[in-house]
């Protein structure tokens, strides 16, 4: 890709992002507040520059989704909202706050707020589904009393329809059982914004479309801004307000499903084949 | 050929300032409130209970197999009477802390790091990370601490199966009664044997417990990086113990221990 032809796309990308606004902002009923903006994000691993220029914004209450192809830094730009990784250059504040500038007290009080659902679950395999859900009650919100732990994690693994796992073990679950206790987990601290690093990835159609439609709900019950990193399109069609796609540690267009969907772009409509 | 040079004296630099940073935050954690005692104990449960019989096998076996190897050699010059002192002596003072520090090595820090490195490569320790836990204080205070308290223990332990293991081997050629096989034993040890040797045993500890969570906890992505892990946590781990046991020579020495 040459200069001028990258130029234009970008050009394209940010009269597309006027349009997402707008459709953020419907969706979440005119509200216009960011929750999270990076700017010139960039992140190099050695030689290798993962992230080269990421600006992205997410508003309150929208679900933005993020495609692209592997190895295109999606992951990595979800890691370092959570202050997993650090940029190299650029700015990327949550909540008005830069990551980067934050004590450790501060950022483990930001983390409090964001929920991130990795791509395998990430479930601790010692400790029953019951633990899983506790421990984060335990430490974080520091609840003693063995009623209301009960009471909290029955009534979530009821939201994410699972309630009879509750004394079963990680190994004892498929992947889509792991991926719905995964994500009770992370609503357990009643998060503000959710990251899902693909959500979908592994699952069958049927189970995939019900994780997706978990999200939706996640989104329309609890008002929870997310940004969903997938490969899956017809996770993208349910779960988006917004499509960013991300190629080679840019990002090379944004806005609607349908806008991007019907895009004359190769590179673009090839994600929605 | 210098640049190469200048590359791996770089990477042992921060391999080495990575290692101060962790026990830095080792100790920092260990005073932080909320101590994790629930998994504390259940980490001195399987690092000390689950290692008694593998750690009492091999005291009374070493115990029985230093006193048969030493008794002909004693016989001829008429000094077998020795034999529980000199058994005493060595086991208390260096051969159980040692070996069984170099078995812990192999069981308990290869284990930490399979463990560890298994959760890092599953993301679970990333998972604690984000939710805003402590996976510091929950998986590598409990773990360090566990094998500080429990190696030396074991290695107590160790001490009297193997002077039980020297009694037996004494009594397949000879007989000779329990009191006065262990009076004589125990009227040899001074306290000067054993203190130095505890202290040396918690520094195994120290070193066994860091050394597995330090590997687990920095592993690399994939499952190769776990076998990794567990092989490179034994050997660092048996090399600090080799290294330790020379310094705590040297001390007790130097101190008329």
């Amino acid at each position: 890709m040459d200069q001028q032809e990258k130029e234009t796309k970008q050009s394209e990308a940010t009269e597309q992002a006027g349009t997402a606004e707008q459709t953020a902002t419907t969706a979440q009923g005119g509200s216009k507040e960011v929750v999270i903006k990076i700017e010139h994000l960039s992140k190099s691993f050695g030689d290798n520059e993962v992230l080269k220029d990421i600006t992205l914004d997410l508003y309150k209450g929208e679900n933005l989704v993020v495609l692209g192809k592997s190895g295109t830094g999606k992951s990595v730009t979800i890691k370092c909202v959570v202050g997993l990784l650090e940029q190299d250059k650029g700015s990327l504040k949550v909540f008005d706050q830069e990551v980067l500038d934050l004590s450790e007290q501060e950022l483990k009080e930001l983390r409090i707020r964001i929920g991130f659902l990795f791509q395998s679950g990430a479930l601790y395999d010692s400790m029953t589904v019951r633990e899983n859900l506790e421990f984060p009650l335990r430490r974080v919100l520091k609840i003693k009393d063995t009623e209301e732990m009960t009471k909290r994690v029955e009534e979530i693994l009821e939201g994410v329809g699972l309630p009879d796992a509750i004394d079963k073990m990680p190994s004892e679950l498929s992947g889509g059982m792991r991926k719905r206790i995964g994500l009770a987990r992370t609503m357990i601290l009643k998060p503000e914004i959710m990251l899902y690093d693909e959500p979908t990835t592994g699952l069958d159609p049927i189970t995939s479309k019900e994780i997706s439609e978990l999200i939706l709900s996640m989104q329309k019950n609890y008002g929870i801004s997310s940004i969903i990193i997938t490969h899956d399109i017809a996770c993208a069609k349910i779960v988006a307000n917004r499509v960013l796609v991300m190629s080679e540690g840019e990002v090379i267009a944004e806005g609607t499903f349908d806008e991007l969907e019907g895009s004359d772009d190769e590179l673009i409509s090839s994600f929605f084949k | 050929m210098d640049q190469e040079y200048t590359a791996s004296y770089k990477k042992i630099l921060v391999e080495a300032g990575n290692q101060v940073n962790f026990m830095g935050s080792f100790f920092r954690n260990i005073f932080r409130m909320n101590f994790e005692w629930n998994e504390f104990v259940r980490q001195c449960y399987m690092i000390g209970y689950k290692s008694f019989p593998i750690i009492g096998i091999t005291g009374f076996i070493v115990g029985f197999v230093m006193t048969l190897q030493s008794l002909p050699t004693m016989k001829e010059f008429g000094a077998e009477s020795y034999i529980p002192k000199m058994v005493a002596i060595s086991l208390i003072r260096e051969i159980c802390p040692v070996i069984i520090a170099l078995i812990c090595a192999g069981k308990i820090s290869s284990g930490i790091g399979a463990e560890l490195g298994s959760m890092k490569v599953s993301e679970q320790i990333e998972a604690m990370d984000v939710s805003g836990a402590n996976p510091i204080q929950y998986l590598v205070v409990t773990r360090v601490l566990a094998c500080i308290f429990m190696v030396p223990l074991l290695t107590l332990m160790a001490d009297t199966l193997g002077l039980a293991g020297s009694f037996v081997a004494v009594n397949v050629s000879s007989d000779v009664s329990g009191i006065l096989f262990f009076h004589k034993a125990f009227n040899s040890v001074e306290f000067g044997d054993l203190l130095p040797a505890v202290i040396k045993t918690v520094f195994f500890g120290l070193a066994i417990g860091f050394v597995g969570c330090y590997k687990g906890y920095n592993s690399d992505r994939g499952t190769e990086s776990v076998g990794i892990a567990a092989n490179s946590a034994v050997v660092s781990a048996s090399l600090w113990i080799i290294v330790i046991d020379g310094i705590a020579v040297q001390l007790t020495n130097a101190l008329g221990y």
